[in-house]
């Protein structure tokens, strides 16, 4: 009787994946021609591009920063100041993205509070509609998502630097290293796992972002900002290329683990 | 000495300057939503007159009653289903290794990193099929399917490191599986389940895309999907629209400040086992 139970909800999942994997299967019968167009037409290829040059965004900077962060602040983890940040550096991980979007639609737009500290410093040729100009569209988008990311990086770092016995960076520091010597041989091959984990979520972000570039750009100005995830949306519902749209889709979610994959090998394998 | 006291202070100001970074957007919204409506005030820039009423007629305006209820309606369709299932399919993974149970566990491990636009086409001519396009149905359905593949795992973590002896004691003592079950496992898997239960809160009522492109009425979409249409609606009315995002906000924000203990929790550890 207990079998049933648990079989069930478990039937009831694989049959959701194969729901999942049906849809998919029904775009082959398209086509192959959908998938040549994904890597043949400008408009299908350029989000993809665009997709990986937002992980320079979304992982990248993240990932570095959060990483210089955790390793300055490692002795001041258990105090008062980074308990209060631990809670302060979450904010944007609770918000809806598209109210990140949002957000930051207005701090970049020409008034917001971005030009604004612009002019203060006297950069004012600088400022410009960071979100509507054709070179500096998709870079604002990834400061966004850099924004959203960074707080959530930095914590997952802090929070494995402090599973590293202390006595380590005693003896480290009695060799006569210093910081930078200490965060090569100590902080950096100890937090392997950690780097792994933050570097895979921020790349699926990055891949499958949507509600953040459908908010602040609509993948515009022209297609200069536009990723898989809205292009697909595009394509199944305002083009109404239903075939298209599948197989970008198919493209998009082989891209992600063939990127993942690596990822996960490289830092589960050395542990 | 002086060296580490020096990095002390290197680290408070970098600390400080960080959470600066991340509050200074939220301060930036919330004075914008204070100046006269339709106006185009500056980055942050006290309004000469508070405009507090802003924040009612946003809330009027955005029918927040009414995407207090969906969004509540949305969450409790899909977030004790989905916990359910997670754990009896976690169990069987975990505890119980069902025969086939390593090609299931690798399909769910495939879907974790499955993005949702990739299915987004195909699941909507289903959710059309179905008769279900326009209802909340259309949300919780699918969401219940897509959070599967780390409900489960989420759960199996848990269960995959409960000692054996627990379930033979057990046995011994005549229990069936289902008993086992409910009375022995899901008790000690309560901190476990209530982790999950957060998290599937937050991304139920953060969940966007299905939102926009399943439900056409924001009055049935969750929170986020109702924001968007709301930016579509008043994207030109500065005030408004900030004072609208902080009132959608409010609700997670409010239960983050409440919990933020097990949010933080929840969130770290679902980010390493995600």
């Amino acid at each position: 009787m207990y079998a049933i139970f648990v079989l069930r909800p478990m039937i009831v999942s694989v049959q959701y994946s194969f729901y999942k994997w049906n849809g998919i299967g029904a775009s082959t019968w398209v086509g192959f021609d959908n998938y040549l167009r994904v890597f043949t037409d400008p408009d299908l290829l350029g989000p993809i591009g665009n997709a990986f040059k937002l992980i320079v965004f979304f992982s990248f900077v993240p990932v570095v920063l959060g990483l210089a962060i955790a390793a300055t602040t490692r002795q001041i983890a258990e105090s008062r100041l980074a308990s209060v940040a631990r809670t302060v550096l979450f904010l944007p991980q609770v918000i809806p993205l598209v109210a990140a979007g949002i957000i930051w639609t207005w701090l970049l737009s020409s008034t917001g509070l971005v030009n604004q500290v612009m002019d203060a410093v006297g950069l004012n040729s600088l400022t410009r509609a960071w979100l509507g100009d054709f070179s500096t569209a998709l870079p604002a988008v990834g400061v966004i998502g850099a924004w959203v990311l960074l707080g959530l990086c930095t914590l997952l770092l802090l929070a494995g630097i402090s599973h590293i016995d202390p006595a380590l960076y005693e003896a480290a520091r009695l060799d006569g290293a210093g910081p930078w010597r200490e965060f090569l041989s100590i902080t950096l091959p100890s937090l392997r796992q950690e780097i792994g984990v933050c570097v895979t979520v921020t790349v699926i972000a990055a891949l499958a972002s949507f509600d953040i570039v459908y908010i602040s750009t609509q993948g515009g100005p022209g297609n200069s900002s536009m990723v898989p995830g809205l292009e697909i949306y595009y394509q199944a519902f305002t083009e109404r290329q239903v075939g298209a749209a599948s197989a970008l889709g198919v493209v998009l979610m082989l891209l992600v683990l063939l990127v993942v994959l690596p990822i996960q090998w490289v830092t589960k394998e050395r542990d | 000495m002086i060296v580490r006291q020096r990095e002390t202070i290197t680290a408070k100001v970098l600390l400080i300057l960080l959470m600066l970074i991340t509050v200074l957007p939220f301060v930036s919204l919330f004075v914008t939503a204070l100046h006269p409506s339709g106006t185009y005030p500056q980055g942050i820039s006290w309004p000469s007159q508070p405009q507090w009423s802003n924040f009612a007629d946003a809330f009027t305006a955005a029918n927040m009653l009414q995407l207090l209820k969906s969004s509540s309606l949305i969450v409790l369709g899909v977030v004790p289903a989905s916990v359910v299932f997670g754990t009896m399919a976690g169990f069987a993974f975990g505890h119980l290794r069902v025969k086939g149970h390593r090609w299931l566990f690798l399909l769910f491990v495939l879907g974790l990193t499955l993005p949702f636009e990739g299915i987004l086409t195909p699941l909507y001519f289903q959710v059309r099929d179905m008769g279900l396009l326009n209802t909340r149905w259309a949300i919780i359905l699918p969401l219940i399917g897509l959070f599967m593949p780390f409900a489960v795992l989420w759960m199996r973590a848990h269960f995959v490191n409960v000692p054996e002896e627990l379930s033979e004691a057990a046995r011994v003592d005549g229990a069936s599986t289902w008993q086992l079950f409910w009375h022995v496992h899901v008790p000690i898997a309560r901190p476990a389940l209530s982790s999950l239960g957060i998290l599937l809160f937050l991304w139920t009522w953060n969940q966007f895309l299905l939102a926009i492109v399943l439900v056409d009425d924001p009055g049935k979409r969750t929170m986020a999907g109702a924001l968007g249409s709301f930016q579509g609606q008043f994207g030109t009315n500065i005030p408004l629209l900030c004072a609208g995002s902080l009132l959608i906000m409010a609700p997670t924000l409010i239960v983050f400040l409440i919990f933020q203990r097990q949010f933080v929790t929840a969130l770290l550890a679902g980010s390493v086992k995600g």
